[in-house]
Formats: C-alpha cells, sequence, structure tokens
C-alpha cells in the first residue's frame, strides 16, 4: 500500500470515527434525566412561552430531525444558539480555539524539548545515583495534580513575587487588531508563560520516562554496538545513532500526549482563566448550555483526534520499514 | 522421586510419591511467590510505594480514629487558623480542621482507584484476549471500539457524564471505567497474538480444549502481570481524575476530597490570603497516592522487561 493510499484510508476511517463520536455525545446528552431547558424556563413560564422557547432551539422537533440538524452542524459549524445567552455557537467558540491551540501547542512542545533530552540523559546514565534521582523527579511532576502544580505556581510568581500575572490572557480592555497581532503581544506572551509551563512541568515526564526506556533497549541493538566498534564517540553514538531510533515511540506518543492535553484543557483553563475550549466547556456543563457543551466537546474531539491522525503519519516518515498495511 | 509407573506400587510408596509431589510443588509455589516478591529488592522504589500505599490504605481504614476533629464540622469562630497544636494543618475559612479533611479524603480517593482500576482491569483483559485470540472480524470491531475510546477526549468526557447524571462516586468510577481500559486491552492484546501462536496454546487446542479454557486458564494467566502493571497505573489516573474533577466541582458535594479542598480553597481565596497550609496539602496528599501506584507499577515494569534491567 502507498502513502497516499495510506493517508486517503486514515482519513476515511478518522471521518467516520468522528462521526460515531459526535452520535454518542447526541444521544448521551439526549438520554440524560431532566428537562435540557429548565435552567432557561423557569416559574412563572405560560404554557405558550415555554412552547416558543423550546421551537427556537429546535427542541420541539422529532429526534431523527434534531439528530440530521446536529449532525449537519459538523460540516456547517452552525452548532445553533447558547441556552444562557441566545447567540450563535459558533460566534461564542471560535475565538477560544485558538486561544487553546496556543497554549497546549505551546505547552507540549515545551514539554518535548524538555522531556527527550532528559530521558536520553536518563538512560546514558543508567544505574546511577542521578538516573534514579531524575526518575523519581519526573514521576513526582507526573503525580502532581496540574491544578495543585498552577495553584502553586500562581501563587509563588504572582502572589509572592509578583512576576507574572495570575491568570486570563491579556489585561482587560486592551483590544488587538487581529489574533496574530494579540498572540505576538508581550502582554499575551506574559500571560502564556505560567500556565505553559506548569502544563510542561507535568507532560515532560511521558517522553522523559518513555525516551528513557526506548533508549535503553535501542542501546542493546547490533548497530549500537557496531557503532561503538568503529570507534566512534559515545556522544556521536548515542546522538546519531540511539537517539534517533529511540524517538519512534515516542513520536507515537505525541498523540497521547496532545490528546490528553487537549482533555486537560478544561483544567488548566480554568485555573489559569484561560478564555479557552475547556474552561468554556465547564462553564456550559455548569451553566446547562448544552448546545454550547456538546460544541466545545466535538471541537475537543475533533482536535484528538487530529492529533492522532499527525503521530500516524509522522510514525511512517520516520520509520523507513513501515509499509503503511 | 519413587516410581511413577502406578500400577506396580503398593500403597506405601504411592502416599511417599503424593508426598514428596505435595513438598515439591509447595516449595515451587513459595518459589514463585519469592520469585514475585523479589523484585522488591531489587527495586527499592517499587518497595517505598507498597510503603508509602499501605500507609495510605491503614489511614483510610482508621480515619475515625486519627481524625481529631469531624472533617465537616465548621467552627467559624476558628477560620482561616494557621497551623498550631489544636490544628496541626490549620482549618479552612469555615473553620474546618484541614488534617482530618485529608486523613477522610484518602477514603474516596482509594476507593475510586481501587473500582476504576479493577473494572479497567477486568474490561481492558477481556477486550484484549478476545480480540487478540479470535482475530479476524472480531479483532476489527473491539479494536475499533478501542480507536473510537482514544478519540474521546477524556476529562471532558467524564465530566460530561457526571454532570449530566449524578454527581457521586460511581459515576465517576463508570466514567473512568468507560474509557481508561482502552490501553489494557490495546497491549493484551498485542501480547495474546504472540501467545496464541506459541506451542503451549497448539497442544492444549490439539487435544480438545475449548476456546474458552484456551484463553482463561492457558493464555491468561500469561497476560496477568501486564494487566496487573496497567492497573497500577489505572489507580493512578483514575485518583487524579477524580481529584480534577473534584476541583472543578463536579464532584460528589456531600463527600470530603481532596481535589473539593483545593476548589473551595480557590474559591475562598485562599491564595491571596496566603493560607498555604489549606491548598499546599491536599496537593501533596494526592501526589503521594498517585505516586505510591506509579512507583509499583514502575518497579514492576522493570521487572517485567529486562531490557530496562541492569546490566
Amino acid at each position: 500500500m502507498g502513502l497516499k493510499e495510506f493517508v486517503t484510508r486514515r482519513i476515511i476511517q478518522i471521518v467516520v470515527l468522528y462521526f460515531a463520536i459526535a452520535t454518542m455525545l447526541f444521544f448521551l446528552f439526549r438520554a440524560a434525566p431532566g428537562d435540557p431547558l429548565a435552567a432557561y424556563i423557569g416559574t412563572g413560564f405560560t404554557e405558550e412561552q415555554a412552547a416558543q422557547i423550546r421551537a427556537t432551539f429546535g427542541l420541539d422537533q422529532p429526534l431523527h430531525v434534531q439528530y440530521w440538524k446536529y449532525m449537519t452542524s459538523l460540516v456547517t459549524f452552525n452548532f445553533g444558539l447558547s441556552y444562557i445567552t441566545g447567540d450563535p455557537v459558533w460566534g461564542i467558540i471560535q475565538d477560544r480555539i485558538w486561544n487553546t491551540l496556543v497554549l497546549m501547542g505551546t505547552s507540549v512542545v515545551l514539554a518535548y524539548l524538555i522531556g527527550v533530552p532528559f530521558g536520553a540523559y536518563l538512560a546514558w546514565n543508567r544505574g546511577t545515583k542521578r538516573e534514579r534521582f531524575g526518575v523519581v523527579f519526573a514521576l513526582i511532576s507526573r503525580s502532581a495534580p496540574v491544578f495543585w502544580t498552577g495553584l502553586l505556581g500562581i501563587w509563588i510568581f504572582s502572589f509572592k513575587l509578583g512576576w507574572l500575572p495570575a491568570g486570563s490572557m491579556s489585561q482587560p480592555g486592551v483590544t488587538y487588531s487581529s489574533k496574530l497581532a494579540q498572540f505576538t503581544s508581550p502582554s499575551f506572551l506574559r500571560h502564556l508563560i505560567l500556565p505553559a509551563l506548569v502544563q510542561a512541568f507535568y507532560f515532560y515526564s511521558l517522553p522523559a520516562l518513555l525516551m528513557r526506556n526506548s533508549m535503553l533497549e535501542v542501546m542493546n541493538e547490533d548497530f549500537v554496538d557496531f557503532a561503538e566498534l568503529k570507534g566512534i564517540s559515545d556522544f556521536a553514538v548515542m546522538l546519531k545513532h540511539a537517539a534517533r531510533n529511540a524517538l519512534l515511540p515516542i513520536v507515537t506518543a505525541f498523540a497521547v500526549a496532545a490528546g490528553f492535553a487537549v482533555g486537560g484543557s478544561v483544567v488548566l483553563e480554568t485555573v489559569f482563566a484561560w478564555p479557552g475550549l475547556g474552561r468554556e466547556m465547564v462553564r456550559a456543563v455548569i451553566a446547562n448550555d448544552y448546545p454550547v457543551a456538546q460544541a466545545t466537546f466535538l471541537i475537543l474531539a475533533g482536535l484528538v483526534l487530529i492529533a492522532n491522525f499527525l503521530a500516524d503519519l509522522a510514525y511512517g516518515y520516520l520509520d523507513p520499514r513501515i509499509t503503511y498495511d | 522421586m519413587s516410581d511413577q509407573n502406578t500400577t506396580a506400587l503398593d500403597s506405601e510408596s504411592n502416599v511417599d510419591a503424593l508426598d514428596t509431589e505435595l513438598s515439591t510443588w509447595r516449595e515451587r509455589q513459595a518459589d514463585a511467590w519469592r520469585r514475585r516478591l523479589a523484585f522488591l529488592k531489587r527495586e527499592p522504589m517499587g518497595l517505598a510505594g507498597i510503603l508509602i500505599m499501605l500507609a495510605i490504605v491503614l489511614v483510610a481504614v482508621f480515619a475515625p480514629v486519627i481524625a481529631p476533629y469531624n472533617p465537616t464540622e465548621t467552627d467559624y469562630g476558628n477560620s482561616l487558623e494557621p497551623p498550631t497544636a489544636e490544628h496541626p494543618l490549620g482549618t479552612d475559612s469555615a473553620g474546618r480542621d484541614i488534617f482530618s479533611q485529608l486523613v477522610f479524603g484518602a477514603r474516596p480517593a482509594l476507593q475510586i482507584g481501587l473500582l476504576s482500576a479493577i473494572s479497567v482491569a477486568f474490561v481492558g483483559m477481556n477486550v484484549g484476549l478476545i480480540a487478540g485470540y479470535y482475530g479476524g472480524y472480531v479483532d476489527d470491531a473491539l479494536m475499533r471500539l478501542v480507536d473510537f475510546a482514544y478519540g474521546i477526549p477524556f476529562t471532558p468526557f467524564i465530566i460530561v457524564l457526571v454532570a449530566l447524571w449524578e454527581p457521586s462516586k460511581w459515576t465517576i468510577v463508570g466514567a473512568i471505567a468507560l474509557l481508561l481500559w482502552r490501553q489494557t486491552a490495546r497491549v493484551v492484546r498485542s501480547h495474546v497474538l504472540n501467545l496464541k501462536e506459541k506451542p503451549f496454546v497448539k497442544s492444549a487446542r490439539t487435544v480438545g480444549a475449548s476456546d474458552r479454557r484456551i484463553i482463561y486458564r492457558h493464555i491468561a494467566p500469561n497476560v496477568l502481570p501486564l494487566v496487573f502493571l496497567y492497573g497500577s497505573f489505572a489507580i493512578a489516573w483514575a485518583i487524579l481524575t477524580e481529584a480534577a474533577i473534584s476541583y472543578l466541582g463536579f464532584g460528589d458535594p456531600t463527600a470530603v476530597t481532596w481535589g473539593q479542598m483545593l476548589q473551595s480553597a480557590q474559591q475562598s481565596q485562599a491564595l491571596a490570603r496566603d493560607a498555604w497550609w489549606w491548598f499546599t496539602m491536599p496537593g501533596i496528599a494526592i501526589m503521594l497516592t498517585v505516586i505510591s501506584a506509579f512507583l509499583i507499577g514502575r518497579g514492576y515494569e522493570e521487572q517485567l522487561n529486562p531490557e530496562l534491567q541492569e546490566p
């Protein structure tokens, strides 16, 4: 099977998967006990008014019509109206997608930049005290919940030292001509540092521990011995021969890390009041704002699937032996 | 050993043979256990994990004895007190004793961790065994299900489930179990694919063992170490997830949990009020519990994978 065929097949698989997940979500919300508009239709509403509100949100239609509308919204991005504000859902979340992507992208890249060399270092120091200490350290950062390290970070760097802002994404009242202008402004970067570092402090341990295991396995392979026999320096063997081959499983894990990071945005963004998809979803779920909750979930799921797909591609690219079947 | 040809044996040597066999069997069992537990000596980290876990289990079991106060009892006269002899870890803004809350918080954490791990191990092992053993359409269907579970954003899914149904321990365990089996299933399956080509499986089939017998009698014991490994990681993930869910405000409102303590700390401005005892301690408790599960799993993994062992 060629690359083209492989990519096409994966894309079809992912689209099918996406529609399956969307279907599950649809029935999950419909099967939930209670009236979705209970928060909206308070007491004092007449039967007619309630019916009118139901009609506004399309809840008076039969289930299959609602389902069809919902599924087409995946393509048209017409996710309906927010139960709380009455605004179009897409307008509410459109901006937030970028905010989430920038934060998650920065933290995952940071995590890999720290984690991969750290893991290689641990493997190279196999059996020493340094290695033991390093592994325990990585496990500690993996065990500390992000919302807790986030709180500690805010306490230390914002409240105690006053170096960094405690939350949100920009100073209130400042407007930017475009998203790009905002993302490149110094104020934004200052707001980005703490949440990105906190998330990276959690996620670096995954590539680090994987890299360590993978390096240890690779270091037993013949070609590494052979390179050593040829008289190549330790450092070059490690960098050119061992590390490159050890990277394979780490690339696959990138999808897992990105997936977890995207899902974890609900926590990280809540701690730092970051106006992204995750925080919006938490707000929407608490407020029973189902259209917004569904749409944010669907976008997050889409991002997870895209991350999986990219990892597949990268894996095939890195390992020439893979024949895509 | 005495003669195994039973037809020619008198009863006395028969008993002897049985005795020897029994004692060698016992020795073998003891040996197997010694080998299973031997990793503790070589893996001080694994041992540390077990000790920490044991300590937390003891705290959870004897919580009413250990905790000096009722964890939900408010005392507004003594709110936000820093650690004193009376309140060793201080009080929160409602005057509740932090130490007592921590002690009682060990209960839901361990319950959710263990229950989730058991369900994850059970589902993951069975899906992996069946998919790997039968192959073909069964395998395809189950692996698409695994892909499906991998495509769902983990924490958001649990929030939706817990928020739509009721915020209880059981919903959280159920939600975690619904997704987290995916990894165990995948790993077990690829292991089974190898195992089913082994001579012992083939000979079992030749003598007419049923599929079920082959799967659970011959193959399953060989994947149990892996299931145990991923089970211990599942404890860690489940505890972290439950803490996050409670922190976000979707937990059981009547329970005292570490995540909830952190939520109320942040909401009551504990950071700005410098009440460090309130927001540091629950995090440390979560971290210790989670790391003990990781350490146990990791120590065990090093033993399972000989390439990770020291030369």
